[in-house]
């Protein structure tokens, strides 16, 4: 221990320590702070429970509940687990068929889009971090303003350009703009290449990699976090993506799960279905929710990175 | 030793992706966007320039003066309220105490539900006759509004559902609270500063820039929301309009009354009210946010 200069009390001393340990609150802290913790989980975590309890009751104690919460438990007691494929056989106007088809259409959609925005996003990023060339940084810049643009205002002009082009009811105006870059998921890129040391490029450069080279096996697969973010955030986005599907997919057959979740509500909004909606929306949730159990940490670091770290 | 150099013309390659996309889906788009907003578009008719008309058309429509407000409105009340919530948040589960990924998985779980879904399951949570807010309400003797039927409470309506995706503004404060140092905090408790100056002095300099991020990305999403009331309030938006928001009308304007013209109006104005809002942000920020190492 080093000597404790005078005046300085045993007080401050104590503080300096919980300090430098941390700062564990003091028990009653503890008490307010796990109190509060408690109710806003609690209050958030409601909704979903109240939509799993009433996704497995009984016709009959859906239907109840919808008309008086009497006699509704928060504990499935007796789980109508029928309600799942009763849900998704009538998702749509054909049996079965509208399901597959909405979930056939939406994971295609997420492939392709997800392939698209990591391979032309990791192209820029790179570019942008790594060539030096005239015109870099103002172009830079003027990507980083597009960020601000609302998608509203050019949303006329593309519903025209993909009816020329005959794409409309189609996948293509969802999938085809996903290659050609996305400014925030560029600038993420850009940032993590620019951390990577010059010799490791230099040494391969050496070795005769060219700049596609270089790109291809030596950033690529240093940048996996960056990869994991991009891949997950657009997976996410057009799984649940609603404004785009309702502009340009026009036939049942066409829908995706988001879109067909609320032709669905729509149809069967009613008192007697509410345990089949639930249902649906619940099956719709399912692969977000194991994304996030397998991808938790790239969730958190994906959010924060450009807030934090740019 | 040198770093890669090359021409530009090398360099516009690489970038190709990113300047093909701008050119073809948002430079050239924008352009004739403009041209659209100044012509009368019915999209099976070529477009009619008519000049400003969509513009002082829409200077007197009551329904965009309606829609204009309640986005407004909606976006004044969010916006603080989701900032103090997620900072608030993320100072709790930022505590040193066991149980804190649990708390921080249960706050973030509810932003990864697809919004569809998030509309599907608080329509039935704000029914009026039947929904468990109310049940609840009238347990504790108190008679429930009609939340999204009633002119008055479709705006907190809404405000409450986009706050069920707090953990998402929640998650990035609380990396912004792990980035200040301890050894600030430490000096502040030396020099006398108890928890609500160490919160004054320490945590919200430090986190000035996060929030700044923040409240910009709030401003942009919330004044243009979509999908949430578009669903809530179905194609039935209420008494008065309570529950018609901006983008709803201009989306309406576009693919269900076919007035192409006017929904570009519509939607430069938006561009315009977006960018104005983030530059008087970003105005004010500069005596407000501290850099730290800046």
């Amino acid at each position: 221990m080093t000597r404790q200069p005078t005046g300085y009390t045993r007080a401050q001393a104590a503080v300096a320590r919980r300090a430098r340990a941390g700062q564990a609150p003091s028990a009653t802290s503890q008490f307010f702070i796990y109190a509060a913790l408690t109710i806003g989980a609690a209050l958030l975590l409601f909704p979903l429970w109240w939509m799993i309890v009433v996704s497995l009751s009984s016709p009959l104690d859906a239907a109840r509940a919808a008309v008086s919460a009497e006699g509704f438990s928060l504990i499935p007691t007796d789980p109508h687990w029928g309600n799942y494929p009763a849900a998704l056989e009538a998702m749509g106007a054909r049996k079965w068929e509208s399901f597959y088809d909405a979930l056939a259409n939406t994971i295609v959609l997420c492939t392709l889009t997800v392939i698209g925005q990591v391979l032309s996003c990791s192209l820029c990023g790179y570019a942008f971090a790594r060539l030096r060339f005239r015109g870099r940084e103002p172009l830079f810049i003027l990507m980083l303003a597009t960020m601000m643009l609302p998608a509203q205002v050019t949303m006329i002009p593309l519903f025209i350009l993909f009816r020329t082009l005959g794409w409309i009811n189609s996948l293509a105006p969802l999938i085809v703009p996903t290659f050609f870059g996305n400014a925030f998921y560029i600038f993420m890129f850009r940032q993590f290449f620019a951390q990577i040391p010059e010799a490791l490029v230099e040494a391969a450069r050496i070795d005769g990699c060219g700049y596609l080279g270089v790109w291809a096996r030596i950033m690529l697969p240093l940048c996996r976090p960056v990869i994991a973010i991009t891949a997950i955030f657009t997976f996410m986005f057009f799984w649940n993506d609603f404004l785009g599907p309702l502009i340009y997919l026009q036939s049942e057959e066409k829908y995706t799960l988001a879109v067909a979740l609320n032709s669905f509500r729509n149809q069967y909004g009613g008192v007697n279905e509410v345990h089949q909606l639930m249902a649906a929306s619940i099956v719709t949730i399912i692969p977000c929710v194991a994304l996030f159990f397998v991808a938790q940490r790239h969730f958190v670091g994906g959010l924060s990175l450009g807030a934090v770290k740019g | 030793m040198a770093v890669s150099r090359t021409s530009l013309g090398v360099g516009l390659l690489w970038i190709a992706p990113w300047w093909l996309g701008f050119m073809m889906f948002l430079a050239i788009p924008l352009g004739i966007s403009f041209y659209i907003s100044l012509s009368e578009y019915p999209l099976l008719q070529p477009p009619l320039f008519v000049g400003a008309a969509n513009y002082s058309t829409l200077a007197v429509d009551p329904v965009f003066h309606k829609v204009l407000y309640n986005t407004l409105l909606f976006s004044a009340a969010f916006i603080p309220l989701s900032t103090a919530a997620a900072i608030a948040l993320a100072i709790l589960v930022n505590q040193r105490l066991p149980g804190q990924p649990f708390f921080r998985a249960c706050i973030f779980a509810p932003t990864i539900v697809p919004l569809v879904a998030t509309a599907v399951v608080w329509m039935r949570l704000f029914n009026p006759e039947t929904g468990p807010i109310n049940e609840t309400m009238a347990a504790a003797g108190i008679d429930g509004p009609l939340w999204l039927a009633s002119p008055r409470w479709a705006i907190p309506s809404l405000v409450f559902v986009s706050l069920w995706g707090v953990g998402s503004p929640m998650v990035i404060y609380l990396a912004g609270l792990q980035e200040i140092p301890e050894t600030l905090y430490e000096a502040a408790r030396l020099d006398g500063a108890n928890s609500v100056g160490r919160f004054r002095h320490v945590t919200l300099p430090g986190l000035s820039p996060v929030i700044l991020f923040n409240v910009v990305m709030a401003i942009i999403n919330a004044l243009q929301i979509f999908a949430l009331p578009y669903i809530l309030w179905d194609t039935d938006p209420g008494p008065e309009r309570a529950g018609y928001f901006y983008t709803s009308y201009l989306f309406d304007n576009a693919f269900r009354f076919l007035k192409f013209g006017y929904a570009s109006a519509m939607g430069w104005i938006q561009l315009l009210l977006i960018l104005g809002l983030t530059a008087f942000v970003f105005a004010v920020s500069r005596r407000t946010v501290y850099y730290r190492g800046a």
